[in-house]
């Protein structure tokens, strides 16, 4: 017998009943819709025990490694405070510790977490001043001084970025949601290729998971990132990059520009175009998509034709 | 055939789930691939759909399912506003025995699946 917690209500699962079924009987409204496992309605995650591997099936990796489930299918073997998705609600308080240009118009932001946190590179967290709201990329990899960096792209009419650009300084107190999103690096498989394309500060969060991969986890296979922009001056972080890929052999980067080209180091046309003519076959590769969501959604697509498989292509798509 | 198999079930001898989820990774993408039925599925969310490919592959399987011909009826009735036909669920029909081709299952079998998924043909078909 496993106690079920949902919010603040307790619930006691008897022999062979579901964690949906269970919460059901109790008359816990959550949503659900084949009850075998299969259309994924009742997606939830459990906040304190691993579910039970079963309770896992068709959900993608890096779903799996954050404890999601399908309580359909969960006979639970342990006690689970469990959550529907993105309900953790609480805002964490951070404080601004710097604020640098890394283009004209993208700033790169930091903040330091007041509690520990756990997140993955290439997650998303909602920044919030006052009752304007934005979700941004994470750009670093998870580090013990709690920090959290950030590319911000400045738009002339942007609420958030307005905020960011003109009255935020350092010292300054920044709310922010806990990480959510699957599009991170997954550990364990080491030598499969993998393919990165970012357009604009979609680079944000590749970066997060290029460093993950590269520095953390010692990635053997060959990774390529694709990043676009129209013109030299969203390539924000070429010089870093470039600098990476003399330190890591396995490591290529293609500074795409849709533009005007000035200059031969860089490729002239979309970045995934581009990519996906160099690589026209992606079976067992993995993929990373972020940026505009048009590119992202067409990409998705295409890298699943050429191969791939579809849990093996993660994306963030983002307007910015 | 050895002796034992006729006890098992359709489901059990394609190799339960797992062999669903072989094989639904590469019957969408023959779906996708395909010009005669592909624009059925422009604009849709690929993983939505895989997750209802799948969900229809385990019933052509004879696996456990909640197949709702009223669902199935709901489901399709803009498709064949759009013009969805015989032709089309042919074609996919097609596809799935490719799959299932590519994936080793012994022409018996595939007969069986083929059978089952052409239950579904009216509901789909709005008849």
């Amino acid at each position: 017998m496993a106690r079920i917690k949902f919010k603040d209500q307790t619930v006691i699962a008897e022999n062979n009943e579901t964690v949906l079924q269970s919460l059901l009987r109790s008359n816990i409204q959550v949503p659900y819709g084949c009850q075998q496992g299969v259309c994924q309605s009742c997606l939830m995650r459990s906040l304190d025990n691993t579910p039970p591997s079963s309770s896992q099936t068709g959900l993608k990796e890096t779903q799996q490694k954050q404890n999601y489930f399908l309580p359909c299918i969960c006979l639970p073997e342990n006690d689970m405070t469990v959550a529907l998705p993105n309900a953790e609600k609480t805002w964490l308080e951070a404080e601004v510790i710097e604020k640098k240009a890394l283009s004209i118009n993208v700033i790169l932001l930091k903040i330091k977490s007041k509690e520990p946190l756990t997140f993955f590179a290439g997650q998303f967290v909602n920044l919030r001043n006052n009752d304007v709201i934005r979700s941004y990329s994470i750009a670093n990899t998870p580090n013990l001084s709690h920090e959290l960096a950030f590319h911000i792209r400045i738009l002339p009419d942007g609420k958030f970025s307005r905020f960011v650009a003109d009255d935020l300084e350092i010292g300054m107190p920044l709310s922010f949601s806990h990480a959510q999103g699957s599009c991170h690096y997954l550990e364990g498989k080491s030598e499969q290729p993998l393919l990165l394309i970012g357009t604009g500060t979609g680079l944000a969060p590749l970066y997060g998971i290029l460093k993950d991969a590269l520095l953390t986890h010692k990635h053997q296979g060959e990774i390529h990132l694709f990043h676009g922009s129209r013109d030299e001056s969203g390539l924000y972080l070429e010089e870093k990059l470039t600098a990476l890929t003399q330190n890591y052999p396995n490591f290529h980067y293609t500074p795409c520009l849709s533009g005007e080209v000035n200059n031969e180091k860089y490729t002239k046309g979309r970045a995934n175009e581009i990519a996906l003519k160099q690589f026209p076959k992606l079976k067992d590769w993995c993929v990373y998509l972020c940026g505009q969501p048009e590119m992202v959604l067409q990409t998705k697509r295409a890298t699943y034709l050429l191969g791939a498989s579809l849990k093996d292509i993660y994306i963030d798509a983002f307007s910015s | 055939m050895s002796e034992t198999t006729t006890d098992l079930t359709l489901f059990e001898q394609l190799g339960g789930e797992a062999a669903v989820d072989a094989a639904v990774d590469a019957f969408y993408r023959k779906v996708l691939s395909d010009y005669r039925i592909n624009r059925f599925f422009d604009g849709a969310d690929m993983d939505t759909l895989a997750a209802k490919q799948k969900a229809f592959l385990t019933m052509a399987f004879g696996g456990p399912n909640n197949y709702s011909g009223k669902d199935m009826r709901d489901a399709h009735a803009k498709f064949v506003k759009m013009g969805l036909d015989d032709s089309h669920f042919d074609a996919v029909v097609e596809k799935l025995a490719e799959t299932l081709i590519e994936l080793g299952v012994s022409q018996e079998l595939i007969a069986q699946v083929g059978a089952i998924a052409e239950t579904t043909r009216a509901d789909i078909l709005g008849k």
